[in-house]
Formats: structure tokens, C-alpha cells, sequence
């Protein structure tokens, strides 16, 4: 909106109130004048900014007067508002005390929209944040009708100092430099260097003891002949005829309960796990070992040769499983190559077969290393 | 409001003097005072971003404090028996246990940590917000060249500190975004196997990682982030803050409103705003709710898997990429791992860095900026960044391509598929297309000073014809509008000199001579002022005019307007 077409309600104020002539110098025995007047002086125009010091109103700008400038009933108006709001952030303050006091840190309160959530939280999140907040919305409102909105201008001045700092500088670096020998002296100087040079190795030599050498622990898994395999979650053995034609079931390693325990990490539950599924016989169109599947039985790796993600999407029809991380896809009735996503290696697959009492067991470990990409692989 | 005679110097008055004299003896407090007290910022609405990514890591750092009296980094385990009862009698960690108990059994425990989470979300969108605002009003020019670096560090190290908070809790989801970064470290050529050796003390997941990973969210990084942090404004009120063009501000002044009381007031309150807003947020929006998604189990996984925003970029290119693993003399490169995860993300990171190096040499502009540009001014700067943001997006959106596909009963190959073609062919037309929207607005600018503003208001003249009555622009508009300079391209060189020698470096500046004129060659010439006052004369003639053939009324106020030009 331009002032022209809108200038009625609002008038183009002055600046005044400072003297053009002044330097903005203070001498060291009036600063007690100054800080003593300031005590006294009666406030009388917001709008009008007090430049006897420091920067001055920038010229040519267009000033657009507030209500709060002229009118002093509007500035006791904005002073009322913003007492409010810095007294309600009190009063939020003591609330925020008493539903500490009152409400347990696990009460439970019912709210339309929200649904079930924490009384406790809601009640001291909604009292603090108003009492942060209203201090904030009340200094800013101070700010924008009581305080001069008058822009003020300082000069820039150029990041290249003028040519008498810059020669004056680099004389005394020279000087400096020259005083300590080490442009005269070499052997001095590349001593220190390699010295220098030399000192992190340390630092960097120190990390090793970080962990442990590999030895081969990502080619391995617990698995082994005979081993039963176990129900996730139930950890019970599994029979051929617990797993119907369709069906897919998470299986750990027999042992692996106690394997946790014994060794307080989970490092054998993040590369042990298989899925078994089970389809027709006649659906399989290829395994990873001649007669590794028991009656259309099949375990593959539940470990994603992506990155490592346990892999649980299966779909029955197309005999696809699929990663929920990044959607890699693997074909498990074409020994568990990668069909779709960045996975782009296939599923190992275990060998599996059952125990004279009937269980589904493993016929050895897997044929080559479970999950992400080894460096050492081939 | 009356003007009362206060009594002399009361106590506080002699207590204030008395202690200012005592810190000016010891501080020399006043030359410190008389040239900064006043200091003059100028003021934008988008000047509050880079603020609000300040006030979110006060409030990180503050939140943070709080969470580490109660949080436990260890993954030893142990059976619940806190507060939340569909999880007891469970194992689980001690870091996850403990991040239960600061949400149900500690008292405003659930409220820091949600305050802590939105926060941190806040910061790298408010950082990432604050950097676009640099980039297209290009305010990394020299000599800003530094600060732009700082705040990209600042940018790394924040989807560091993000990504190493969320890893904490040690809950299904956290744990998997971990399970991923190992992976990743895996894929490394040579070292990688190595690389988890070290980090995790062994196999992932091990016990070790998350105890460092510790030290490293609430030591290190913040540390580090916290020394640039302090960098950066230093360099801001060093050099003095930047401002938009208008009319007053130049190249050599700083047009705004002082430190006391004004942006003390305003930047001041503007923190408490922050800081509110983020705990209303807080109360009323559960972030991160860790106790539904149970503790880490390296063999379960949920679908629908998200990573915090900040990371979506990195989770699109992931899932994004072909299938592409080469075997060099028997050794695996994982290209399907190390293009998405790391050297894209080191690529963008490196060009987004080495920008304004990059335009400045294109240009070859060696003069200080103070005055912002407006994004149409700078067309091919301004086209180069949507067309960066368009990939970011691109990448971005992927990362949620499973979200999409059930949400909108898709195919996630057909996604998958359409976002690698949207990601090679999307940055070109987005180019394209911002290139011309500028251009556009550099030509509508030119015509507004030239031709003045339609009122609207349409005239029959004696002869029949219809006229639309032009207005000139107001002074305001006009000293933004003329802020626009014409560049020169540089030159091409001469293949040889006049004594036939051929200039050195010749391909080099070849090369960069006709990218300075790709740059530059379609923008809209800027109005000079000569012309801008033929125009205005012109504009004036017409109207006077149309006044005196009795066809337009004498209109005190337009007459006004129109005198002022």
C-alpha cells in the first residue's frame, strides 16, 4: 500500500529529540550525570527515539506513526496488555507447581481430537508453554507499540582494512617471523615439522584397541548339524507339520535363549534368525543346494543382504518376502535371489531336514555369510 | 505518564553507577558498550529462522541436561517393573528401560523428552529453512564465504547429533536405524568389516556402541556444535548483518533497529516464543512414543519403518538405488550401498559447501555484498536452487515410498520407479521452469518502473480510444525495484595477444568465460536511472494530458503523488 493512497489515518512522523550536532562522545565525569538523569526523565513520545549517543535515524525512510505514538490512552492500553500477559505467565508458573504436585507422572486423561494421553505431561506442558510463551508475546507486543519503531543507520565500512593498517600488520608478522630464525634456519624448521606431523599418529594408533580384530565371526552363525529349529517368541521345536503349505514362521537356533545370556549380547539373534516357509513341492523352481528344503519346507536367512534388516513381509502367493526397510524382494521359490530393491544379493539358504524324534533341524551352517556385504567375502 | 520530579539518585540509581564504574575499571566496559549497545540489526521476517535454529539448540541443550540425569547408556539386561504396564516383566536394555521410566515415572520426564525431540527436529529444519534463505538471497557472497562454511558444518553435525539421539532409547526402532548405519560401515571397501570391529566392539550389536554413542551425542557433538554456533554470530556481528533493498539502504549502511531495547526486546521475547511453542507442541503431540515400539530385537522389525525427517533424504536414495554390486579381483563393491548412503550425501555436502567459491568464480564478482538480492534477480542462482531442492525433495518423498504406496494402494516398484526417473528428469525441468518464472518477474519489474502501475481506472478520450490510467510506482517499490545491477559477462579472451603469444591459461578462461555468459546471457536489462526518469516524465505527460483535455478531474491528491517523482 502505497502512502499516498493511504494517508488519512496514518501521518508521516519526525525524528527529533536529537541534536545532529552532537558527536556522541561521553566524557568519563558525566557518566554519573547520565545515569542520574536518566531517573528522572519523564517519558514523553515512545515513537521519538533518544539519539543524543550512538546511530542516528536513517535518512529518507518513510515513518508510519502508531496509534500508540499519539494517543496515550492507546499506550496505556498496549502497557495494560503486556502487564496481562507477563502476569498470566506468573499465575501459569504456580500452576505448573501445583499439577506437579498434584498429578502422578503416569495419570491418564481422556480428550476429543487428542485421544488418551498423559495428564501429567499435558497439564505441565500446557502450563509451562504458556508461561514461557507469555513472556515472549509480552515482550515482543512492548517491543512493537511502546518502544521507538524509528529505523536507525550505521555506516559499513569496507572487510579490507586501508593500505596504513594493512602495510603496518603484515610489517610486524614479517618482523615477527623473521625474529624467530625459522626462515633462516631449515633444519629447524623441518624438524618441527615432521615433529608435528608426526604427533597425531598416537591419537589415531590409540583407537585401535576400540575392538577387537575380526575373526570371522560374520561367517559364521550357531547353526550346525542336528540343531533344532525354534518357534520365535515360543522358542518351541517345530515340526513339518506345524507349518501348513502357505505359512510362513520366524525360527531361531536351538540354544540361542541361552547363547544371549552366557554372552549379554544380542550378536547371535542379529544374524542367526530364518524364516521358514513352506509351498508345493512343484512351486519350488530352484534352492541353493539339492535337496536342501524338507517336503517343500524352506529356511532362508531372515537377515537382508541389503544393510541387515530383519526381512518379515511375505506374501503367499508370489512367494515374494519382502523388506520393510527398504523394500528390497526376494524370491524364496527361486532360491532367494533379489527381484526387486537395492538388495543384490540372495537370501542364504540353510539346510534343513528333521531329527529321528521328528523336529526340523538344521543340516550345518549356512553355505556362505548372512546379511550386509563383507569385504573378505569371496 | 506526568512528568514528576524523581527524587536525586536513590540507592539503586548509586548502586547501578557504583557497579557500572567497578566493571568498567576491571573490563574497560564502556568502550565494549558505546560501539555495540546500539548496534543496528535490521530487521525481516526471515532473519528469525537462523534465530529459531539458535533458540531450539539452547532448548536441546537445556532438555538435554535433564534427560541425562535420569537416562542410562547401557545395554546390560534387565526385567521391567516400572509404571507402564504392557511392557513389565519384560528384558530389555537399561537405556530403554530407563527412557520408560523418564516417560512414566519421572514427573515432567515425558515433557523434557518431547520438548528435547521437537526441538532437535526444529533445529535441522530451521537450520535447513535459514540456509535456503542464504542461498537464494544470496548472503554467502563475499564476505560471508566463511559463515556459509560454518553453517554448513553446522547442518552435518546437527543430522549427526539427530541421528545419534534418536539411536538412544534403544527401542525396535532405533535399534533398526542402527542396524542400518552398521550395515552401511560394513559396505565400506577394505576397512568396512573393520570399521564395525572397532565401533561396535566386535559384531553388531554388541554392548559397547551405545554407551559411545553416548559420550558422542552429549559431549562431542554438541561441543563442536556449540564452538560454530559461537563462531558464527561472532562473524555476524563482526561483519554486520546483511539487509534487503529499499529505500535508504545501500551497500555501505545498516538500515534497522538498535540492540537495546529494541532487539533485545524482540530477539529476547523471540527465544521465549521458541521455547514455548516447542513446549505447547509438546504437551499436546506425542513424539517418539518408544514405548509402543517395544525394546530392540535385532530379528523383529515393524513395516512402516520411518527414520526422524532429517534422515528421509538418505532413506529415499537407499531405497532408490539399483541393485548394482561390482566384484573387482574378488573383492565386493557395494555401489547399492556406498552411492545412497555415503558418497551422495558426501557429494551434496562438498558442492553445497564450495557454492559460493563456485558462483563467484562463474561470475567472476569480487566485490562485497551487504544488499541482498531477490531471488528473480539472480535467475540462474535461483534456478540452480530449485532445481538442488527438486532432487532433495525427490529423494526426500521416496523415502516414504511405502507409507505412499499403502496409504494410496500403489505398486512400490511403480513408485520406486517413477521417483528414479522424477530424480534424473526433475532437476532439469525444475531448472528450466524457475529460469523463465524469473525472467518473467525481472520483465514485469522493468515494465512496473517504465510504465508505472495500473489503477484500474480506464479513460475515454476525445478521439474514442480507451486508456488505462498509469500511476508511477511509489518511491518505496521503485528504490527495491532499482536495486537489480547489470552484469557484464566476462569476456572471452583473445587467443593470442597482439604479439601473437598466446594468452596463458586459455582453455581455463574459456571455459569460464562462456559459463559467466550462460549465466547472465537471459537476464532482462536493468532500468538505468536516465531511463527510469524519461519513463516517469513520460508517465506524468500523459496523465497532465489527459487532466487538460477535461477527460481525467483534477485530483489534489494524484497531482501530489505525482509531483513527488
Amino acid at each position: 500500500m502505497s502512502p499516498t493512497s493511504d494517508s488519512s489515518d496514518r501521518s508521516a512522523g519526525g525524528f527529533g529529540g536529537y541534536d545532529p550536532q552532537s558527536t556522541g562522545e561521553i566524557d568519563s565525569d558525566v557518566r554519573g550525570e547520565i545515569l542520574r538523569q536518566a531517573g528522572r526523565e519523564p517519558v514523553t513520545r515512545a515513537a521519538q527515539p533518544l539519539t543524543a549517543y550512538g546511530p542516528q535515524p536513517a535518512a529518507g525512510m518513510t515513518h508510519y506513526v502508531r496509534q500508540t505514538d499519539i494517543d496515550p490512552r492507546a499506550a496505556r492500553r498496549a502497557e495494560r496488555q503486556v502487564s496481562i500477559m507477563f502476569g498470566l505467565s506468573a499465575l501459569a508458573t504456580v500452576g505448573f507447581m501445583i499439577a506437579y504436585v498434584v498429578l502422578p507422572a503416569d495419570s491418564l486423561v481422556a480428550l476429543p481430537f487428542f485421544g488418551r494421553t498423559s495428564a501429567s505431561n499435558l497439564a505441565l506442558g500446557l502450563s509451562l508453554g504458556l508461561a514461557i510463551f507469555l513472556i515472549g508475546a509480552g515482550a515482543i507486543h512492548w517491543a512493537k507499540k511502546l518502544m521507538p519503531d524509528v529505523e536507525l543507520s550505521q555506516e559499513r565500512h569496507p572487510m579490507l582494512p586501508d593500505e596504513q593498517t594493512r602495510a603496518d600488520a603484515l610489517g610486524q608478522v614479517v618482523e615477527g617471523g623473521l625474529e624467530s630464525g625459522i626462515t633462516r634456519r631449515p633444519l629447524l624448521r623441518r624438524t618441527l615439522l615432521a615433529a608435528m606431523a608426526l604427533l597425531p599418529l598416537p591419537a589415531i594408533v590409540m583407537l585401535r584397541d576400540l575392538g577387537p580384530a575380526p575373526k570371522g565371526e560374520l561367517f559364521r552363525t550357531m547353526w550346525s548339524d542336528g540343531r533344532r529349529i525354534l518357534a520365535d517368541i515360543t522358542y518351541q521345536p517345530l515340526r513339518p507339520e506345524d507349518i501348513p503349505v502357505g505359512a510362513m514362521v520366524s525360527a531361531v537356533p536351538e540354544g540361542i535363549v541361552e547363547v544371549t545370556h552366557e554372552t549379554g549380547t544380542l550378536n547371535e539373534r542379529a544374524k542367526a534368525p530364518v524364516v521358514l516357509v513352506r509351498m508345493a513341492p512343484e512351486d519350488i523352481r530352484s534352492q541353493q543346494g539339492q535337496g536342501w528344503d524338507y517336503q517343500g519346507i524352506l529356511a532362508y536367512s531372515k537377515i537382508c543382504t541389503h544393510v541387515g534388516c530383519p526381512i518379515a513381509l511375505y506374501q503367499q502367493r508370489t512367494k515374494h518376502l519382502l523388506c520393510p526397510c527398504h523394500q528390497s524382494t526376494f524370491d524364496l521359490a527361486d532360491s532367494g535371489v533379489p527381484i526387486f530393491g537395492p538388495a543384490a544379493r540372495r537370501l542364504p539358504q540353510l539346510a534343513i531336514s528333521v531329527d529321528s524324534e521328528g523336529y526340523l533341524v538344521a543340516l550345518g551352517d549356512f553355505a556362505e555369510p548372512v546379511g550386509p556385504t563383507i569385504w573378505e567375502r569371496e | 505518564m506526568t512528568a514528576t520530579i524523581t527524587p536525586p539518585a536513590g540507592p539503586v540509581q548509586r548502586g547501578a553507577e557504583a557497579t557500572y564504574d567497578y566493571l568498567d575499571q576491571r573490563l574497560g566496559l564502556s568502550a565494549l558498550l558505546k560501539t555495540n549497545v546500539r548496534k543496528i540489526f535490521p530487521d525481516h521476517w526471515s532473519f528469525m529462522l537462523g534465530e529459531i535454529a539458535l533458540y531450539s539448540f539452547i532448548v536441546v541443550l537445556l532438555t538435554g541436561t535433564f534427560l541425562t540425569f535420569f537416562y542410562k547408556p547401557s545395554v546390560t539386561e534387565i526385567i521391567y517393573d516400572g509404571s507402564y504396564l504392557p511392557l513389565r516383566g519384560i528384558p530389555m536394555s537399561e537405556a530403554y528401560a530407563s527412557t520408560l521410566n523418564i516417560s512414566f515415572d519421572i514427573r515432567g520426564g515425558l515433557l523434557m523428552r518431547q520438548i528435547h525431540h521437537w526441538a532437535a527436529l526444529f533445529f535441522v529444519a530451521a537450520i535447513s529453512v535459514h540456509m535456503f534463505r542464504v542461498f537464494f538471497t544470496g548472503a554467502f557472497r563475499k564476505p560471508r564465504e566463511f559463515n556459509w562454511l560454518i553453517g554448513v558444518s553446522l547442518l552435518v553435525l546437527a543430522l549427526l547429533a539427530g541421528f545419534a539421539g534418536y539411536s538412544l532409547p534403544d527401542d525396535l526402532l532405533s535399534g533398526t536405524g542402527l542396524r542400518i548405519a552398521a550395515g552401511i560401515m560394513q559396505s565400506i571397501p577394505v576397512v568396512g568389516t573393520w570399521l564395525v570391529f572397532l565401533a561396535f566392539e566386535g559384531e553388531f550389536p554388541g554392548t559397547a556402541f551405545i554407551p559411545r554413542l553416548y559420550t558422542i551425542h552429549v559431549l562431542l557433538v554438541p561441543g563442536l556444535i556449540l564452538a560454530l554456533i559461537t563462531a558464527h554470530l561472532i562473524l555476524v556481528f563482526y561483519q554486520k548483518h546483511t539487509q534487503y533493498p529499499g529505500k535508504g539502504r545501500t551497500n555501505t549502511n545498516v538500515v534497522g533497529y538498535p540492540l537495546l531495547p529494541v532487539y533485545v526486546a524482540k530477539a529476547g521475547g523471540f527465544f521465549f516464543i521458541v521455547f514455548g511453542v516447542l513446549t505447547l507442541i509438546s504437551a499436546l503431540v506425542t513424539i517418539n512414543p518408544i514405548w509402543l515400539y517395544g525394546p530392540y530385537m535385532p530379528d523383529q522389525v515393524t513395516a512402516g519403518s520411518q527414520p526422524d525427517w532429517y534422515i528421509g533424504f538418505l532413506e529415499g536414495a537407499l531405497r532408490m538405488m539399483p541393485a548394482w554390486e561390482l566384484l573387482i579381483f574378488g573383492y565386493p563393491i557395494s555401489l547399492n550401498v556406498l552411492v545412497p548412503a555415503l558418497i551422495l550425501p558426501g557429494l551434496i555436502f562438498t558442492l553445497i559447501a564450495l557454492y559460493p567459491f563456485i558462483e563467484a568464480w562463474v561470475t567472476g564478482d569480487r566485490r562485497e555484498h551487504h544488499l541482498l538480492d531477490r531471488p528473480r534477480n539472480a535467475a540462474t542462482r535461483t534456478a540452480l536452487g530449485v532445481m538442488g531442492l527438486t532432487f532433495y525433495v525427490v529423494l526426500f518423498i521416496n523415502g516414504g515410498n511405502d507409507v505412499i504406496a499403502t496409504t494410496f494402494d500403489l505398486s512400490i516398484n511403480s513408485i520406486t520407479w517413477a521417483m528414479r526417473i522424477l530424480l534424473i528428469l526433475g532437476p532439469w525441468a525444475a531448472f528450466v521452469v524457475t529460469k523463465r518464472i524469473c525472467l518473467g518477474l525481472q520483465r514485469r519489474d522493468r515494465d512496473l518502473l517504465l510504465h508505472g502501475r495500473e489503477t484500474g481506472r480506464i479513460l475515454r478520450l476525445p478521439s474514442g480510444e480507451f486508456v488505462e490510467v498509469h500511476e508511477p510506482v511509489s518511491e518505496e517499490r521503485a528504490a527495491i525495484l532499482m536495486a537489480r545491477q547489470d552484469v557484464r559477462p566476462l569476456p572471452l579472451p583473445p587467443a593470442t595477444d597482439a604479439d601473437g603469444v598466446r594468452t596463458p591459461g586459455l582453455w581455463h578462461r574459456r571455459v569460464r568465460s562462456r559459463l559467466s555468459q550462460w549465466w547472465y546471457r537471459d537476464d532482462i536489462p536493468a532500468v538505468t536511472p536516465a531511463e527510469l526518469a524519461a519513463a516517469q516524465s513520460h508517465i506524468r505527460h500523459e496523465l497532465a494530458a489527459a487532466e487538460s483535455m477535461g477527460v481525467l478531474p483534477h485530483e489534489p491528491e494524484l497531482s501530489e503523488a505525482l509531483s513527488r517523482h
